[in-house]
């Protein structure tokens, strides 16, 4: 078979000075599913977006179909055939399903209106060819996320792709919905589509890739058919050594119940009931980890419990103290400490250095201030300690948080978090996008915070991870708790996919220990 | 080398800004005198060649380098209050009020008279922090509809008043030798003002930089969701940081009257509020840099108004340079193309150096 994409050489230095890629070629076989894996950080989405014109590198070039092509934009890639399905899909939330496959090149009734039944038509008619079913006249806001995917693979297949880039495609689906989604891509390949997928999960690499690239550090490492690698030696070649992906052992002892969470309830300013009676324990000792696709009321309960917002019903007691409706530093003297889901919204200010990243929470503590006065040299001595405990890769404590790597803010954050003493850690995705040794060191730190005795809340969207890491198990969807795993050692992924769906639902079910 | 320039890249880049500015200044002036060579040397050494030229450099300066702290410190915040001028002007209103009404020994007479115009200036940068903090509204659009308020109210109580009514024009009472801030320097106008201004500004750096409320300042200013976040209370600080500003500006306007006009002499609103504003954009809010953001803008305004007398040149020219050095400091893109090369050769230089080494 012939190549249909070869990048040759390409580096690309971002205007931070970040190397992105350095000198990556890759050969993409037609009508093959070839995955690209890696590490955060090394260099993948970088590649995709050189490939799709959204970039343009100093150095290489690519050649499509045999030619020489230099995409200014992603409109040029887009008219030779290549199609790309964005991390964070690029679909209008109120425009319909076929309001959304023709935008851009509408059917029109005379030359200015749209040709609605036209559009409905094209997209049962792509939507047939290709075997992808969408409901073509529900607006894009009330689908399931595993749907919307869908509408962006068939907008690019309208558009005649032949190649079809796919940017961590599973990073926001459930179990169940990964599998439909694999069925998709193996049938597109059956009906000659070449497909380039961005992943680092391995097992799905496995399972469904010809070929793999592997990258680290900017750099291709190595290209190799699927059959011819383990999933131990793609680990090994992403990392450049062996890691640990063994669930933690259950915790030793735990004691009390440190945070009780009873009857919460929260309805937001667009009186959308977002929270519905939520019950949940969590005990010195333990990590309770909520699964849940992203968006069912998880940013709304951290809120509420770390004094960002009231709940509209129901109380929060963290040692027997009710702490709903205190604020933020209230709620941090007590002994609360928060990750949060977004660093670059709430756990940063990227203009800032790093001392002043690191004291937001105790800047008028006596050790750092004194009547009104900050003590920099104090504080200069205090970042310097975190940034070597916590392997902070920087220039200087005096670096602005915003010019380090993503895995780097995090653990800027996670070293601010963790160092205060805090007696309940509220941990929301607290590895999202930083890299395995990042990953690796964070979740140490959670098991050695939950094994001295505090209380670990883990939010995450990453299910692995919570498996990995949780004494217990509630899943949340639409606002309700539908399940609570007691004992998790035989639990999996496909056990708590149909909770965070809403398929299946524990009647009652609730996260509270004495029931 | 280019390691320096990297560091000090937003420095260089605005002296470059001023320096292109300077130049193009210099071609309008080949391009409209008839006597170029003569034009430009009063344009740009004609602020030197007279003491009183000179002098009057720093007199301007004052109110500038006052009003550029005040913007200063809403703008760090993220406040986008521009209401420097209205609180300048009302606050050199009210202080002026105060001071033709009272009498007392000079000491405390001038510092009460800066507490009543600081006040006021306070209370004018409440009014669209308190809007902005519990309702939301845009402090950029009530700080300007405030600086008409203020000019009007400012112009109604001295001319209905403590208007002047011996003087052929309208002005305000004289101000009591005791609310004179002394002059300085024999033989010209610079007063106590441009040494309060200069101390406003060390105190408004220190402020900002060395105290926990000047952090809680910067950091809403910075991220105001990360503030909030960390536990500071952005909803006072969003107020506190203009109530600050309009203090500062209030000073500025009354140590105005009280050591160069030793009364109310304005009918229209003076400006020092704009050029605040200029200012701390030069200086990128940095007080003390806003001291020599001010004493260059005052020279060009002197240098502009030398050429008007002495040459064929008119003055709106220094507005010209004005608006040119301000669009290429505040155009980000402005040699960042030469950042990113030089940034790119630092980062394979590195590169290579680590490979060499591993």
């Amino acid at each position: 078979m012939e190549s249909i994409l070869q990048v040759n050489n390409i580096t690309m230095v971002y205007p931070a000075g970040v190397i992105a890629n350095k000198n990556v070629s890759v050969d993409v076989t037609e009508k093959t599913i070839h995955a690209i894996v890696g590490e955060n950080g090394a260099g993948k989405s970088t590649l995709m977006k050189a490939i799709f014109g959204i970039i343009h590198p100093q150095e290489g070039d690519i050649i499509y179909k045999g030619k020489k092509v230099n995409f200014k934009n992603p409109d040029d890639a887009i008219n030779v055939g290549i199609g790309m399905v964005h991390q964070h899909l690029m679909l209008a939330p109120d425009l319909t399903v076929a309001e959304n496959l023709i935008l851009g090149v509408e059917p029109r009734k005379g030359s200015l209106f749209l040709d609605t039944d036209k559009a409905v038509r094209i997209t049962k008619e792509v939507s047939e060819r290709y075997g992808l079913d969408v409901p073509a006249d529900k607006k894009i806001k009330d689908l399931p996320i595993g749907v919307r995917q869908r509408v962006e693979i068939l907008k690019a297949l309208y558009r005649n792709a032949e190649l079809l880039i796919l940017d961590e495609p599973t990073a926001v689906l459930t179990p169940q919905e990964t599998v439909i989604l694999f069925k998709t891509l193996f049938r597109l390949k059956e009906n000659g589509k070449t497909i380039l997928f961005i992943s680092h999960k391995l097992s799905e690499v496995k399972q469904l890739a010809d070929r793999i690239t592997v990258m680290r550090d900017a750099r291709v490492i190595t290209t190799e058919d699927a059959s011819d690698v383990t999933e131990e030696e793609i680990a090994h070649l992403m990392v450049g050594r062996d890691i640990d992906t063994a669930r933690l052992d259950p915790p030793e002892k735990m004691g009390g119940v440190r945070l009780s969470v009873k009857n919460v309830s929260y309805i937001d300013d667009e009186n959308v009931q977002v929270l519905k009676n939520i019950n949940f324990d969590i005990r010195a000792g333990e990590i309770l980890g909520i699964a849940g696709v992203d968006g069912n009321g998880q940013t709304e309960l951290i809120d509420i419990l770390t004094g960002l917002s009231r709940p509209t019903e129901g109380s929060i007691s963290m040692d027997g103290k009710n702490i709903a409706g205190l604020s933020p530093r209230q709620v941090r003297e007590l002994g609360m400490s928060h990750i949060p889901e977004d660093r670059m919204e709430n756990g940063v200010a990227d203009t800032a250095s790093l001392e002043e990243n690191f004291i937001v929470d105790r800047y008028y503590k006596k050790e750092f201030s004194r009547y009104g006065k900050l003590d920099w040299k104090y504080i200069r001595k205090y970042s310097k300690e975190l940034i070597q405990k916590f392997n902070i890769l920087t220039q200087s404590s005096r670096t602005p948080a915003g010019s380090l790597s993503g895995g780097n803010i995090q653990k800027v954050v996670v070293a601010r978090e963790l160092s205060s003493d805090p007696q309940i850690i509220i941990a929301a995705q607290p590895t999202r996008g930083v890299d395995i040794g990042s990953e690796e060191l964070i979740h140490v730190l959670l098991k050695d915070a939950r094994d001295s005795g505090k209380a670990v809340f883990l939010i995450s969207a990453d299910l692995d991870e919570i498996l990995k890491l949780s004494s217990r198990i509630i899943v949340i969807y639409n606002g309700e708790i539908t399940a609570h795993f007691k004992d998790v050692s035989k639990v999996t992924g496909k056990d708590l996919g149909p909770y965070m769906l809403g398929v299946k639902k524990e009647e009652g079910a609730h996260g509270e220990i004495h029931s | 080398m280019e390691k320096f320039i990297l560091k000090y890249f937003t420095l260089i880049r605005t002296l470059i800004a001023i320096l292109v500015g300077v130049i193009i200044s210099i071609v309008l002036i080949y391009l409209i005198s008839k006597t170029p060579a003569y034009s430009l040397k009063q344009f740009l050494l004609g602020p030197i060649l007279s003491k009183s030229r000179l002098a009057n450099v720093f007199e301007n300066a004052s109110p500038i380098i006052f009003c550029g702290v005040a913007i200063a410190i809403a703008f760090q915040a993220k406040q986008f209050n521009v209401g420097a001028e209205g609180a300048l002007f009302l606050s050199a209103a009210i202080g002026t009020a105060f001071a033709v009404s009272t009498h007392m020994p000079a000491l405390p007479h001038v510092i009460l008279i800066l507490v009543v115009a600081g006040l006021t200036g306070a209370a004018w940068g409440w009014i669209p922090g308190v809007l902005k903090a519990k309702w939301g509204a845009s402090e950029l659009v009530s700080s300007l509809m405030m600086n008409y308020v203020a000019y009007f109210l400012g112009l109604y109580l001295i001319n209905s008043h403590f208007r002047d009514k011996s003087a052929g024009f309208l002005v305000s009472l004289p101000l009591p030798k005791t609310a004179w801030l002394p002059q300085i320097i024999p033989g010209t106008r610079i007063h106590v003002g441009i040494i309060l201004a200069v101390i406003f500004a060390l105190l408004g750096y220190y402020f900002l930089y060395h105290t926990t409320t000047g952090y809680e300042i910067r950091t809403t200013g910075n991220n105001d969701k990360f503030a909030r976040f960390g536990g500071i209370n952005v909803v006072k600080v969003v107020i506190l940081s203009q109530v600050i500003s309009g203090m500062i500006a209030g000073f500025g306007g009354m140590t105005e009257v009280m050591g160069i006009h030793h009364r109310f002499n304005w009918q229209n609103s003076p400006g020092y509020g704009w050029d605040g504003v200029i200012v701390a954009i030069i200086g990128r809010n940095h007080p003390i840099l806003i001291i020599f953001a001010a004493l260059f803008l005052s020279y060009l305004r002197v240098g502009s108004q030398v050429l008007n007398l002495m040459a064929d040149v008119p003055s709106e020219l220094v507005a010209v340079i004005q608006a040119i050095i301000i669009i290429l400091i505040t155009a980000e893109a402005f040699l960042s193309q030469w950042k990113y090369k030089i940034t790119m050769k630092q980062a394979s230089l590195e590169e290579a150096g680590n490979e060499s080494i591993a």
